[in-house]
Parts: C-alpha cells; structure tokens; sequence
C-alpha cells in the first residue's frame, strides 16, 4: 500500500515535472531581471558579488525574514529537546577517540578562518552570512564533539544571536530614520572590490553570520549533550 | 564539461540509491551528505557558487550532522564493526 502510495505520488510528480519543462523554451530563459541586476547593481550597491546585492541591498527584508524562520526553527528545536541538563549526564557520553581528537584540534582553527572569510567577503566573493555562519557553528561544535564533557554558554551564545539579530533590524531602523526604505544599505559605497565597500552590507553580512552561527552551534550543541537520555 | 557533469549526476543518482537502500542508518545518512555533495558540485558546473556554497554546507555537513546526533539520540547509530571501547552504549 504504501509502495503503491509512493508509486503514485513519483508518477504524479514526473508528470508535473514533465508538463512544467514541456512549456518552458529550456535553454532560451528571458533572463530580463538578471540582465538588469548585472547592469545596474555594481554602480548602485558597490557589491561584486551581485547575489548579495539582491539578497542584502534590494531584497533586505525577506533576508529578515529568512533570519526569522531560522530563529524559529531553532527555538523550536530548542524547545523540543528540552533545557540543559548535561551536568548528570555529561558522564554517559563516551570519550573520543585520538583522531576525532587531533582532527578536531587542526580543523578547529581551518574552520574558524573559512567561516570568517565567508562571512566577511559576503559582498566581494560567492558566500555571506549564511554560510559563513555555518561553517562558524561547525568550527564551535567540533571540539564539542571531541570533548563531550567541556560545552559552551548558552547564555553567551544567546546574547550574540540576539545581539546581532538586534543590529540587523537596528540597520535597517537608522535607514528608516534617514528617510529611506527600511534597511536601504547606508553609508559610502567605496571602490568596487575593496574589503571596506558597498556601505553597509559588510556589517548586515556579520550580523546574520554571528546569529546563524550562534543558533546553530547552540541547536547543534543541545542534539548532542543529553543524548542518552531518550534511550 | 559534459563529461564532468554526467559523472556527477551518476554518482549523485548511485548514493541517492545507496540511501534507500543501505541497512546501516548511518551510512545512508552519510550517502545522503554525498547526494547534498553531488548537486553542489552541479551548482558550480551550472556557474551558481553562491547556491553551490550553500548546498555544501547546509546540505552535506549541516543536515548530514544534524541527522547524525539524531539517530545518536534514538540510539540507531550502530556500527556493524563494532570499535574497541567506543560507540558500545550509544
């Protein structure tokens, strides 16, 4: 039954798949937008990497929304898997072994300088926020995985993610309080391709690579201590 | 380029494959970091970095860790090996 349910549902999603291509001139896209953002967005923004220029510069607020769906998420998850009671428990998980050790050890640093990068190149090179903050998470969470019994302040990594949440909005306020839009990119825009360019999105870039980062790592970090508990 | 990319896919559909049908959970969670790894390297053969980007860290290491600790949590992450002193009451 439950094969004949997949069969179906695979059938009726090929066949939507195939009606879909079926319509479109594959190959021959009217790249309009596209073509406009190439044009306009390096003068306007001060942004080379012009997917940061729609994702911070003109479409600011659905990243704000993006942020807050992540934040939801992660207060969810958050919840779900309960507060932080690993002192008891702390005992249960077992000791890593040397190469977890030592990998977790050269990695920590690698990982800290990628992220940063990411993070802070978001308007110059593929990248931002986003990802960089990930890999931030990972960098945190891996010397976690390695030793079980050390952990990280949730309070501290609740106050960053606030923090840096609390000035992207701020950003966008003083944009507001100049007579712009909300979160219209403020500032000098620079020479194209410098580190210190395109005015803001630099800044907006850290605030969402430190609030993802720390979501992360704290959500990461609460799946991993009080295992053993569920079992 | 072609070539490159039909290799990608093969390799991309052969863990998707390994995924269903591996009995080890954390194998298939570790082809299921190999699928995310697949398509981010088609992103960057289709000239999308910042989407490839993504796609490799959320997809191959985030949601591949994240499955993980879960399956840790239930306590189904069981090697068929089993490893002098580690892993044994997980």
């Amino acid at each position: 039954m439950r094969d004949l349910a997949t069969l179906l549902f695979l059938g009726g999603l090929i066949f939507l798949l195939a009606a879909i291509t079926g319509s479109l001139p594959f190959g021959h896209p009217p790249m309009l937008v596209g073509q406009a953002i190439q044009q306009v967005a390096a003068p306007e923004v001060g942004a080379t990497n012009f997917v940061t220029a729609v994702v911070l510069g003109y479409r600011g607020l659905d990243t704000l929304g993006e942020l807050s769906i992540l934040f939801a998420a992660a207060t969810a998850g958050g919840l779900v898997l309960g507060g932080v009671k690993s002192r008891g428990r702390a005992k249960a998980a077992p000791a890593a072994g040397f190469i977890l050790r030592a990998g977790a050890d050269v990695l920590f640093p690698l990982l800290l300088i990628a992220g940063l990068y990411v993070v802070i190149h978001g308007h110059l090179t593929p990248g931002g926020g986003f990802q960089g903050g990930v890999i931030l998470a990972a960098a945190f969470f891996l010397p976690l995985l390695a030793r079980p019994h050390e952990s990280l302040s949730h309070t501290w990594l609740s106050v960053i993610e606030g923090l840096a949440g609390a000035a992207f909005i701020a950003l966008g306020l003083v944009a507001m309080f100049d007579g712009a839009a909300f979160l219209t990119p403020l500032f000098d825009k620079g020479v194209l391709g410098e580190l210190v360019s395109s005015g803001s999105l630099p800044l907006l870039y850290l605030a969402v690579g430190l609030k993802v980062g720390a979501e992360l790592a704290s959500l990461l970090m609460r799946l991993a201590q009080d295992d053993g508990a569920a079992s | 380029m072609m070539e490159l990319a039909v290799i990608v896919v093969a390799l991309t559909l052969g863990a998707a494959l390994a995924v269903l049908l591996l009995d080890n959970l954390l194998a298939a969670v570790a082809a299921a970091s190999a699928v995310s790894l697949g398509v981010a390297v088609m992103f960057v053969l289709l000239q999308a970095p910042d989407v490839a980007m993504t796609e490799a860290v959320v997809g191959a290491g985030l949601s591949g860790l994240i499955l993980a600790l879960a399956l840790r949590r239930l306590g189904l992450a069981r090697l068929d090996v089993p490893v002098s002193g580690e892993n044994t009451d997980a």
